[in-house]
């Protein structure tokens, strides 16, 4: 659990995103200290990808600022290329490179983004293979993999890049229901390690797991920000009472 | 239907085993024949050599075209667009004339017929390999691009990687067809005095006038280069297929 004096590790402030004329992110400010685990859920469309893709720079926003671990994401060169390295990301369409092994898909970034020797990645790579029980699967081809272990490849493959947050996209969503507890497992298991995650999910079992706060967003805004407790006993919002209805006796 | 192909061609050879055609002026067993038939064989050098070194520049050349085609940039994109609707206009044959006669005066130095062929050629298939790589670049998952992204990937080694393999895939049996084509429109450069297999040909009707005879085997020669070049271009793709699919 942090506590008061927990170091501010990702700084959102007043953050606003346009796509063309649509407004898909209304001033939207979050704080999140290191180590915290932090589940974003809400209606399709309300913009929770687009947050935490303005994390990483895959999006950019317009105004407000983003600050991860000191550095103030300007889209310049520079600040991009820092923050880069340390958030690593996981999709909900895995997004594995289908012409690499995956021990290849994992090698890739620490050789060239890291600088590291070859059979040292190999090594790190066999590692974070092992923590997400398939060490077995490194000469595979990712189209020969179930979706749930390619999705595990993902994950490692985010972790080889020795990332100090991790952002999940609604890593389960793709996946076939017998699939998806495997990955909350390895998901959990990294939570308990202490890593500073966000990830979107409407996995309700794994929020009150693992959860230090969780956000509801809806039509851009986030309408709710509270420790997992108070958000699924009692929330604020009729929109979160609403929405959480939904999809916990869906 | 390459079978097909072989088929009538043998036949039609048969044919011309009766008849007034001269089949003599090749006859390997005959001394003159035979060397008719090696002069002939001995374009296969520079038709290749000029094909391969030619297509070689115009996908590296073509590649280069591609990038700012995809960029978001406007007048990037308006560089790339001009590019390759200049070069496709000029006919091949004209691209070669302009290479060799032309150019010499325009920058004070002459290339030789070699050097100019593979000039005229490599422009001209440079446009098309262009096209070819800028479809195939645009048809990898943008997904793609965003995990290299989340691995800090840069420009150059998210392109090197992770995009054009990928695209390079998808783009090979396009790139065989150039290859093929290539291999036709080598035969232009017979009019600068390339010693490829044209122009051998032409030179050998001049001195035996069998138009007829030396123009089939001419044609048998890139029927039977073509089929080879094309079986090896689906051995290629046969190769890099097992690891497709997302
Ligand atoms: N590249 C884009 N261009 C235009 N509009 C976009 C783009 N990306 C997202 N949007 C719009 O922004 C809004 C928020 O999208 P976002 O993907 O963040 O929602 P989400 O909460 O992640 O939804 P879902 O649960 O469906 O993934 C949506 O209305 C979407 O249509
Ligand atoms: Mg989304």
């Amino acid at each position: 659990m942090p506590s008061g004096g927990a170091r501010p590790i990702i700084q959102i402030d007043n953050v606003s995103k346009h796509f063309g004329d649509f407004q898909a992110l209304k001033d939207v400010s979050l704080d999140v200290t290191l180590g915290e685990r932090v589940v974003v859920c809400g209606p399709s469309g309300s913009g929770k990808s687009t947050l935490i893709r303005c994390i990483n720079g895959l999006e950019q926003h317009q105004s407000g600022s983003i600050r991860v671990d000191g550095v103030t994401l300007d889209h310049s060169a520079g600040s991009l290329k820092s923050i880069k390295v340390k958030v690593g990301m996981v999709f909900q369409q895995f997004n594995l490179f289908p012409h690499l092994t995956v021990l290849e898909n994992l090698v890739l970034g620490p050789t060239r983004a890291r600088g590291m020797a070859k059979a040292d990645a190999r090594d790190l790579a066999t590692r974070y293979l092992e923590r997400v029980r398939i060490p077995e699967q490194a000469n595979k081809y990712p189209a020969n993999l179930s979706g749930g272990q390619q999705q595990r490849v993902a994950i490692a493959r985010a972790l080889c890049m020795e990332p100090s947050i991790m952002l999940f996209d609604e890593p389960t969503s793709a996946l076939d229901p017998e699939m998806i507890n495997e990955v909350l497992e390895v998901m959990t298991e990294l939570a308990t390690s202490g890593m500073t995650m966000i990830c979107v999910t409407h996995e309700t079992g794994f929020a009150r797991r693992v959860a230090d706060k969780m956000v509801f967003m809806d039509q851009g805004e986030i309408v709710e920000a509270a420790d997992p407790d108070k958000f699924f006993t009692a929330p604020d919002s009729q929109r979160c009472r609403d929405f959480l209805d939904k999809i916990l006796h869906h | 239907m390459n079978k097909f192909l072989v088929a009538a061609f043998a036949s039609l050879l048969l044919a011309g085993c009766s008849g007034n055609w001269g089949w003599y002026v090749v006859n390997p067993m005959t001394d003159s024949g035979f060397l008719n038939l090696k002069f002939l064989l001995s374009g296969l050098y520079y038709t290749i050599l000029l094909s391969v070194t030619a297509i070689s520049f115009s996908i590296v050349f073509g590649l280069v075209i591609a990038l700012p085609g995809l960029a978001r940039n406007r007048y990037l994109r308006g560089i790339n667009r001009f590019y390759v609707e200049l070069v496709r206009a000029v006919p091949i044959l004209v691209l070669i004339l302009w290479v060799y006669y032309g150019m010499p005066q325009l920058a004070g130095l002459s290339i030789g017929v070699f050097w100019a062929g593979v000039i005229a050629l490599a422009l001209s298939d440079s446009a098309f390999e262009a096209e070819i790589f800028r479809a195939g670049i645009q048809s990898v998952d943008r997904g793609q691009y965003e995990a290299a992204h989340t691995i800090s990937l840069n420009y150059a080694d998210t392109m090197r990687f992770v995009i054009l393999p990928q695209a390079i895939r998808r783009v090979l049996p396009a790139l065989g067809n150039q290859l093929v084509y290539m291999l036709k429109m080598s035969s232009l450069v017979s009019v600068i005095g390339m010693q490829e297999l044209t122009r051998k040909a032409n030179e050998l009707v001049v001195t035996e006038y069998r138009p007829l005879e030396v123009y089939t085997i001419l044609v048998l020669e890139y029927l039977v280069l073509i089929l080879i070049v094309s079986a090896g271009v689906r051995w290629l793709e046969r190769r890099m297929q097992p690891d497709q699919r997302t």
